[in-house]
């Protein structure tokens, strides 16, 4: 009788846990874009006070303001974003802070040009593409795979190793197209345009968004996404991935191989940020590169995309479509005579107070624990509160 | 002297599913030591904690000298006073002992940290409450009970009125806690009051003048300690009379299930060896308790059975390192042509050791590699002896020396860790996969590599039901957010409710109260009795003493005695222990 009471007192109790947690995180998150857009707005409100309001607006409308073409927009333009933002919310499960997303992100970009000109004769037809992004996730995951090496058997920082072998891809990459007649127009000083056989297929979105630049390149990033997801939350290499992550010693005890983990885990975000570089330049619009010795920015973004997301690869899709809306916002307040550069002032305030969470979401249950009164509604605040002790 | 110094009048706090304080009022009176005594999850730490800033109250207020104060946070704690030993030392792993000792405190000049002020400060500390302890090791270096006296010195350091020993005494050795009680007086005489959490009556009995006692979150009374007795107190605690002594069947012993033949494990701390070519057995039916002071290799010991350590080779590093103490004792008053013939020697002596030991190691990789050989071409799978330079671990008969930590937990070892924190759990990780943690592999809990959930989960509530493991939100709860007593538990569930011939428990009572510890001491009994061998690491001669069928003592990284618990003495182990007397060596 008493252990029935116990049971079913705990199911509810992890309900409404489960609830209010999820709704902090809500919560939160949306705090930390209005105090974006707030910044954002005094930004505004100095270069242009009269057209700030107007500004403000066509941020928040970001990719719903150029009608079907904007919303295909974000979502061509969140996928490669999507796809570096799995990379680093991947090795953050595992303790490991992959921030030679960028350096992948062209390997792979690399290895996927070099398949879709260098044997667009000997792959028949159509099967171009796979083979295409198989080479990218494999360029990707080669140049995750190198810094999880170091960390694992020479325990060398993997923050110190991925940020040079960005410039080690980057320029050798540069290097590689530059010496190759096959890729390399020398009068444009960039890459050909791919063969159409390499081009991503629109897989039926062209029906949705007619005449847009969208193709199946986001329908590959989500089918990434819940990959990893199930990877993380319903595996036991998940399950070993993120022992490592929270408490190497203890999966070491468990009998974990930790060092192997590591590898597989730069290898696997490697190979995603790989595939988003591939996604970016087989997109179908005539894409291409130019070897101009510049770190290819979305390899970048994707750590804010990652944080917005907090690691979760679903959550990063999410965050991945925003932060590509915003940027969409970015491009048309250019009509207002702003520059562009004010939207990454607000992702960047975004990121900075979501990195709060932990504060914010301490003050919304104090508030809540005021208001209601009650003291089953204090979960989430004993939690934090715990997790503030034990630090 | 009837002053109050400090009220906490009628706190309650409240966690989820858990009501961790109700209506408690505990009045601390200037220089007096007021013990606070209950069983684990009674409350006391939370109470501490909210005295000290960590948690805040629902209701209740805090008074210090009668005015009300409000304390939201560990600094305001701090400025009022008060000052805390962690139950969970709360140091910062790489700063040196010193820079822990003044962190928040620094005394600086211009900004420049004045070092040279702060150890001639805390040196005089240490001089002066004999917590001796090496200011320049890096804290993570350092044992679990050196690190106690670091934290002990931080709050001297801070001359704070008020303090709040957490469970102070639970990693001390029996002399040491002697000491530690007679500072605590000392700092009582000094006119500084102090707030002692503990279970151990007999300290309390010692040291305390009143001792307020707390059961299931409520106060159950506060009695003047000069006025009561052990049998009462501990009444008062648990709710019902409580057994001390451990039944124990007499038992044959069956075949031996753990032997070790020299084995050596290099230090992390100094250049010698933490763990000198030690040989023993564990056989089945038989509990074998691994006395000795913290940090004569004991924890090394253990790391290299369970594998989270390498074995090293039991090479002339060793017989070198005796060598030298030997050629320093042999210098002493020597001419100097003497000297020069002494140090010839001694340098000839390390030139052929290495030698001998390069050749050594040599045929025994090459005898490693046609054994593998063998294996693969002639499949040929001989039961190897090691190589000799290696000591040897046997289990249930298979060679583990140099396996892997799985191989070994598949053989049938399970570990109760020292550290349950660094090891033991990962406390971001609920109950239910804390508990599959050493069996999320094995069939029942996965398939094709996926995690069965639903087995998980009955598993985990089977094992809270059978063990009587208490959580907030049941399997779900985040580990993190349980007391330290139902962490152990889950522990002890995951280790003993798995396929094992040994059980090595590393002090699994450590910092916990009188009831989990007689569950913990019936379980280990019980795995015994079912003809499992039990290793036992403990540093309470009490517990050795009642659980043991034999004792080995350990210092400075030797067995220096074996012992039955029924022909030998606290006394006689203290001296063993202490380094004064040892067994002549085989």
């Amino acid at each position: 009788m008493k252990n029935r009471n116990l049971k079913f007192f705990n199911k509810d109790n992890f309900k409404t846990m489960f609830k209010s947690k999820g709704m902090n995180n809500f919560y939160s998150a949306l705090i930390a874009i209005a105090c974006g857009l707030l910044v954002g707005l005094i930004v505004m409100l100095f270069i242009n006070p009269l057209q700030a309001f107007a500004g403000l607006g066509n941020v928040i409308a970001g990719g719903f303001s150029g009608g079907t073409e904007g919303i295909a927009n974000v979502f061509y333009y969140a996928t490669p974003i999507i796809m570096t933002g799995l990379s680093v919310g991947f090795a953050f499960r595992t303790g490991l802070f992959n921030i030679g997303a960028t350096g992948q992100y062209t390997m792979g970009m690399y290895f996927a040009l070099y398949a879709a000109f260098m044997w667009q004769n000997v792959i028949p037809g159509k099967l171009l593409w796979v083979v295409c992004v198989l080479m990218g996730l494999i360029g990707g995951a080669l140049w995750g795979i190198i810094p999880g090496l170091f960390k694992a058997y020479l325990n060398v920082n993997e923050v110190i190793t991925s940020i040079m072998f960005n410039y080690i891809g980057m320029y050798l990459v540069d290097m590689l197209i530059k010496n190759n007649g096959a890729m390399f127009t020398a009068t444009q000083q960039r890459t050909k345009i791919p063969p159409i056989n390499s081009n991503i297929p629109k897989m039926g979105l062209n029906y949705i968004f007619p005449n847009t630049n969208i193709n199946g390149g986001i329908i590959i990033a989500i089918i990434a996404a819940i990959i990893l997801w199930v990877i993380l939350n319903k595996t036991t290499f998940g399950y070993e991935l993120k022992a490592c992550g929270f408490n190497k010693e203890a999966a070491k005890y468990a009998g974990m191989n930790a060092r192997q983990k590591i590898v597989v885990s730069m290898m696997i975000a490697g190979s995603m940020a790989g595939l988003g570089g591939t996604l970016m330049i087989l997109a179908g619009n005539s894409n291409i590169y130019e070897p101009i010795n510049q770190l290819a920015a979305n390899g970048f973004t994707g750590i804010p995309v990652a944080l917005l997301g907090m690691s979760n690869p679903l959550a990063i899709v999410l965050a991945g479509l925003f932060v590509s809306h915003l940027q969409r916002g970015g491009f048309y307040i250019q009509l207002l005579n702003f520059s562009p550069e004010i939207i990454d002032i607000i992702i960047g305030v975004i990121i900075y107070f979501s990195a709060f969470a932990l504060i914010v979401k301490n003050l919304l249950a104090k508030l809540t624990a005021k208001n209601k009164g009650k003291p089953k509604k204090q979960k989430s605040k004993k939690l934090s509160a715990q997790t503030a002790g034990e630090q | 002297m009837e002053e109050n110094i400090i009220e906490m009048l009628n706190i309650t706090k409240v966690f989820p599913g858990i009501v961790a304080n109700d209506d408690i009022t505990l009045q601390l009176r200037r220089g007096e030591i007021h013990a606070l005594l209950g069983e684990n999850g009674a409350g006391k730490s939370t109470l501490m904690s909210v005295l000290f800033g960590l948690y805040q109250a629902e209701n209740g207020e805090i008074r210090k000298d009668g005015k009300k104060v409000r304390i939201n946070n560990p600094n305001d704690a701090n400025a009022l006073g008060i000052g805390m030993v962690h139950q969970h030392f709360k140091l910062v792993g790489v700063f040196t002992v010193l820079e822990n000792i003044i962190l928040g405190v620094e005394p600086a000049k211009v900004g420049f940290l004045n070092r040279r002020e702060a150890r001639k400060k805390a040196i005089e500390l240490m001089n002066r409450y004999g917590l001796k302890v090496d200011l320049d090791a890096m804290t993570e270096d350092i044992t679990v009970g050196m690190q106690q006296r670091v934290e002990i010195l931080k709050m001297l350091y801070r001359e704070n009125d008020i303090l709040i020993f957490d469970e102070p005494t639970a990693v001390l050795t029996p002399q040491e806690i002697k000491e530690l009680l007679q500072i605590m007086r000392n700092l009582k005489n000094e006119g500084k009051s102090i707030l002692f959490i503990t279970h151990k009556l007999n300290e309390i009995m010692e040291v305390a003048d009143r001792c307020t006692v707390l059961r299931k979150g409520k106060s159950v009374g506060t009695v003047v300690v000069a006025k009561t007795t052990k049998e009462e107190l501990s009444r008062m605690m648990v709710g019902r009379d409580v057994d001390f002594t451990v039944r124990k069947a007499e038992k044959d012993t069956a075949e031996e299930i753990l032997k070790v033949e020299n084995l050596s494990v290099e230090s992390h701390l100094h250049r010698n060896y933490a763990v000198k070519n030690v040989s023993f057995d564990v056989k089945g039916g038989e509990i074998v308790c691994i006395a000795g002071v913290d940090g004569n290799g004991q924890s090394e010991l253990i790391y290299a059975l369970t594998g989270l350590e390498k074995v090293a080779r039991n090479s002339a590093a060793y017989d070198r390192h005796e060598r030298k103490q030997k050629l320093t004792e042999d210098l002493k008053g020597k001419k100097f042509g003497e000297k020069f013939l002494l140090y010839f020697g001694y340098a000839r002596e390390n030139i052929a050791d290495n030698a001998r030991n390069f050749s050594k190691k040599f045929s025994a990789s090459a005898k490693r590699i046609t054994r593998r050989a063998k294996a693969v071409f002639m499949r040929k799978n001989e039961n190897n002896e090691t190589d000799s330079v290696y000591g040897r671990i046997m289990l249930c008969g298979k060679d583990i020396t140099r396996s892997r930590i799985r191989t070994r937990s598949k053989t049938g070892l399970s570990h109760i860790p020292e550290d349950r924190h660094k090891h033991g759990l990962i406390l971001d990780y609920s109950l239910e996969q804390n508990l599959v943690l050493q069996r999320y592999w094995e069939k029942e809990f996965q398939s094709a590599g996926f995690i069965r959930e639903n087995n998980v989960r009955n598993y985990a509530n089977k094992l809270i039901d059978v063990f009587d493991i208490r959580s907030g939100q049941g399997t779900e709860t985040i580990m993190r957010s349980m007391s330290g007593g139902n962490q152990q538990k889950a522990i002890i569930a995951r280790e003993v409710d798995k396929n094992f011939r040994l059980l090595i428990a590393v002090q699994p009572t450590r910092g916990l109260d009188i009831g989990a510890i007689e569950y913990i001491h019936k379980q280990l009994v019980k795995q015994r009795d079912e003809g499992k061998a039990v290793l036992l690491v403990s540093f309470e001669l009490d517990e050795v003493m009642n659980l043991a069928d034999r004792i080995l003592v350990m210092h400075g990284g030797e067995i220096v005695g074996e012992f039955r618990p029924k022909e030998t003495t606290v006394e006689e182990l203290g001296l063993y222990m202490a380094g004064a007397k040892r067994e002549p060596r085989q």
